[in-house]
């Protein structure tokens, strides 16, 4: 039996403890925003935050998120309105999409740990996201436009910027 | 938004509740359900898909009770973004904002074979194809709409303004669409209703945002891999390792052994194994003790293929262009400029790993499928209706296909195989079930952009003009592999003569030579070929941009004004190079350390030139700033434009850097990401991208920025390092 937090919800889930996190939560828990792309983790398809680290869930064995917060796409905001997912919007990010789910929450992390990353931190922490599309320039735009929009909603409210969750 | 706007098909049988997984037991809250979105009804008749819609006077749009307006597109979203372009056509006819448009993928259906008959989104055409008809529906709606509304005012229809969803007339009453839907659809369908002024367009020719981009920020955005019926179980195939090989036996006991594996299937191409999820399924496979007869071919290697490609080359192939004379121009003595370049096979790697999701009962057929091509009667074996139908042993009447958003495309998923391999399954095993590949199989088991080997040789006027060109190419040919379903007559003359996807500008190359002669040989071999984003002209834009560059440097010209000197009777080329010249600024020095390349090449209708500025690092290339100017005609979305040239340069560097399948014992050597390198954020380049629009008809845009990248590339390096590099990916010496 695992127990442990999916995008604030607690959980108790009994399945094979060597399942990877990837394929509970895609086929066990049907949250199906989170993709396979390689399953060997390369391709960063499969980015969640397992207490706010960004982590290869296919790499993952779901014993080892026993007492974890895990959070997917899915749980970042209700309505797509997380200043990352809105960034996302207003670049006009994606193309076939796949990738992006990884990709937004490898930028979540990033943006987390540093407010104001330049592009060498970009690279250095998206470069783990393989996108077949060539999103890259336009995830660079997005990340610095979902800095600044972070930074605004910091200023307004005080309180840190987490969509409306 | 509207829910729609995920084009899902997956929620046919019911949202995906959590009932399908006896051992999951659910916490606190289940929390997790996701809704999506409706699905399109089962069609009927040959001529337009059976609707409950209030108002649908033909294939592409339907107007309903409530207002809601629903473009049903018929071409497939790999991420080229038809499922707004497409939308963008019809609402610029119905004189309806954007934002009021939902969209959901069509069915398999005669109804959107605007390709020659097919449904199938390739070649670049969507829009090429979409340009007239597109807009033809939706200005068909318009004048019905505007005629219910002069019927219920009693007024000349003249004295009527369409406009953002709403009949106005003189006197400003209103009338909205959705009031006017009931009694549009009572009138007869009009034929040849005039299309608007393109002076007049308000949506055409605009960046509005894509409609498929919220779903593909929450998660939401139902791929292949993600739909299907609750309930539906997993297969993983194992499929013969080597190219040509067959089943020998198999034993299926360990397979059987693996907890959540439930049964073991033997398919045309190979053994499945069933199961409750991915990872017993893999495991099983995994587990499975086969036998395989490998065949012929299992010592094919890459000497052998390039040793067979040379041989060919030496014995001469079909000759596809012979101006002028070339024999007598290299007989005057002048000196030869020889150079053979070598190119090699690629997998597409798509993000998302091939899958499909199909379901046999009471003599249907279901399938759910991320494909470029649904429907295509009689031809090519078929769309993946016609050819799901065949392998589930049902009808195609009886056989439905619910396109899903597509985890990339690039020529991969116009093949059915996949397809195949699900029906054949799900008509031998009970419920729905999805065969999943992993990325191994999906990257040993493609139909790869063919390998090639080119031999050229020119020699230049006392002026420096090339004043002979002589290019032969050996390779696989894609349509050979197509032929026996291809159009009789029709493949005859493609196959056996200029084989337009090997030879594709090559034979056409646009500079001015009084003698040219291009030549084909066609290499038979078994490893599986296929479209790969931009087909021929990813091998002969590098090769040829690459020669004239020799030339140029040969004759001691500037590569820019060397080509533009040699297409004079080539204006769309010459207006993109100088597009990109003067934006790059060509001819002023580059930045230390660093030096720029150019190419430009047509494809699929457009006119794609670029400039590359690169460095090298370490002994590795590394690519800072990428300049594009394109003329793809009249442009329906700048910004999805944009975003294309960047996808596609982004594919061809890829490819130029890092690409490369071997072929050893008969297989694939490349595996995954790890020794199949895909380019990253930290080797991106900037790319900027300029429209140079002739006002032309459309051409396509989803491949026509891969073709100049690799040669924009080499040629920067040369110019940097005086290496020529003839043979890709690259390797600096």
């Amino acid at each position: 039996m695992v127990k442990f937090t999916l995008n604030g919800e607690p959980w108790e889930l009994d399945v094979p403890s060597a399942n990877p996190l990837l394929w509970v939560l895609r086929e066990s828990l049907e949250l199906t925003g989170t993709k396979f792309g390689c399953g060997i983790g390369q391709c960063g398809a499969c980015m969640v935050l397992v207490n706010g680290q960004p982590t290869r869930s296919c790499q993952m064995p779901i014993s080892a998120v026993q007492g974890a917060e895990v959070m997917t796409i899915e749980g970042l905001s209700r309505h797509g309105t997380h200043p990352v997912q809105q960034a996302w919007v207003e670049e006009q990010v994606p193309q076939c999409g796949y990738c992006q789910s990884g990709q937004i929450v490898s930028a979540v992390a990033l943006l987390a740990a540093k407010p104001n990353p330049t592009d060498e931190d970009i690279d250095g922490a998206m470069s783990g996201n393989v996108c077949r599309c060539g999103t890259y320039t336009a995830i660079r735009r997005a990340i610095h436009r979902a800095a600044d929009l972070q930074a605004e909603a910091i200023a307004t409210d005080g309180a840190g910027a987490g969509g409306d969750r | 938004m509207s829910e729609r706007h995920d084009g899902s098909t997956g929620a046919e049988n019911g949202s995906k509740g959590l009932s399908r997984r006896t051992f999951v037991k659910i916490g606190v809250v289940a929390g997790a359900g996701l809704t999506l979105g409706v699905s399109y009804k089962v069609m009927a008749g040959p001529g337009v898909p059976a609707t409950d819609a209030t108002f649908a006077p033909n294939a592409f749009l339907r107007i309903d009770a409530d207002g809601s307006i629903t473009v049903m597109v018929g071409k497939s979203e790999m991420g080229q973004g038809v499922a707004t372009a497409l939308p963008q056509l019809i609402a610029e006819e119905l004189e309806v904002p954007l934002s009021q448009v939902s969209f959901q993928f069509a069915p398999a259906h005669p109804a959107y074979g605007t390709g020659i008959g097919m449904q199938v989104t390739g070649g670049s055409t969507s829009v090429v194809q979409s340009w007239q008809p597109l807009r033809e529906a939706g200005a068909t709606a318009r004048w019905m709409l505007r005629e219910a509304a002069a019927q219920r005012w009693g007024v000349p229809a003249d004295q009527i303004q369409m406009r953002e969803g709403k009949a106005i007339h003189a006197d400003n009453s209103e009338l909205t669409y959705a009031e006017l839907a009931s009694a549009a659809a009572l009138l007869d369908v009009p034929e040849d209703v005039p299309l608007k002024d393109s002076a007049d367009f308000r949506i055409i020719g605009t960046s509005v945002p894509r409609l498929d981009v919220p779903a593909k920020t929450t998660g939401e955005a139902v791929f292949g891999i993600d739909a299907g019926p609750s309930g539906t179980r997993v297969a993983v195939v194992a499929r013969s390792p080597v190219f040509g090989g067959t089943l020998r036996s198999f034993d299926p006991t360990p397979a059987l052994a693996v907890a959540g594996v439930d049964e073991v299937v033997e398919l045309e191409s190979g053994v499945a194994v069933v199961a409750d999820g991915y990872v017993a399924a893999k495991a099983g496979r995994d587990a499975l003790a086969i036998e395989w007869d490998e065949g012929v071919w299992n010592d094919l290697d890459d000497a052998e293929i390039y040793g067979r490609f040379e041989a060919a080359v030496r014995e001469g192939g079909k000759s596809t262009r012979d101006d002028g004379d070339v024999d007598a121009a290299f007989a005057a003595g002048r000196e030869l400029i020889r150079a053979t370049y070598t190119l090699p096979y690629l997998a597409h790697a798509t993000m998302e790993p091939m899958n499909c999701t199909a379901w046999v009962r009471d003599g249907r057929c279901t399938v759910w499928a991320p494909t470029q091509f649904q429907n295509a009667p009689n031809i090519v074996g078929g769309g993946a209706r016609q050819v799901a139908a065949k392998a589930a042993g049902v009808g195609a009447d009886s056989t439905e296909v619910h396109t899903t958003f597509l985890g990339g495309g690039f020529g991969r998923r116009a093949e059915r195989d996949y397809v195949r391999e699900a029906a054949e399954l799900a008509g031998k095993v009970d419920g729905p079930v999805k065969v999943v590949w992993s990325r191994e199989e999906d990257m040993q088991h493609d139909f790869y952009r063919p390998a090639s080997y080119h031999e050229f040789a020119a020699v230049l006027s006392a002026s420096g003009m090339p004043e002979a060109w002589r290019h032969r190419i050996a390779s696989q040919s894609i349509l050979q592999r197509m032929v026996p379903g291809w159009v009789p007559g029709f493949a005859a003359n493609w196959a056996g003569n200029s084989d337009p996807t090997s030879t594709e500008g090559a034979r056409n190359q646009p500079y001015h030579v009084p003698n040219i002669n291009v030549s084909y040989a066609k290499v038979d071999l078994p490893i599986p070929v296929g479209f790969w984003r931009s087909v021929g002209h990813s091998t002969n834009a590098f090769v040829v941009e690459s020669f004239i560059d020799e030339l140029a440097h040969a004759a001691g010209r500037d590569p820019y004004e060397y080509r533009r000197d040699l297409l004079k009777e080539h204006p769309r080329h010459r207006a993109v190079l100088d597009a990109v010249a003067e934006t790059s600024k060509w001819g002023s020095p580059a930045p230390e350390g660093r030096a720029r390349g150019i190419a430009v090449a047509e494809s699929f209708g457009s006119f794609v030139a670029q400039v590359a500025e690169v460095s090298v690092e370490n002994a590795q290339p590394r690519v800072h700033q990428v300049w594009c100017a394109i003329d793809c005609g009249v442009v329906v979305n700048p910004a999805i434009v944009s975003a294309q040239m960047e996808s596609g340069i982004v594919y061809g560097l890829t490819a130029a850097l890092h690409g490369r399948i071997n072929i050893q014992g008969g297989r694939v050597v490349q595996s995954n990401f790890h020794d199949y390198q895909m380019l990253r954020m930290r080797e991106a380049p900037d790319i900027e991208v300029v429209l140079a629009p002739s006002g032309e008809a459309p051409g396509g845009v989803g491949e026509p920025g891969t073709p100049p990248i690799a040669p924009a590339v080499t040629n920067a390096l040369f110019v940097l390092t005086g290496q020529r590099i003839r043979e890709l990916p690259i390797q600096m010496t």
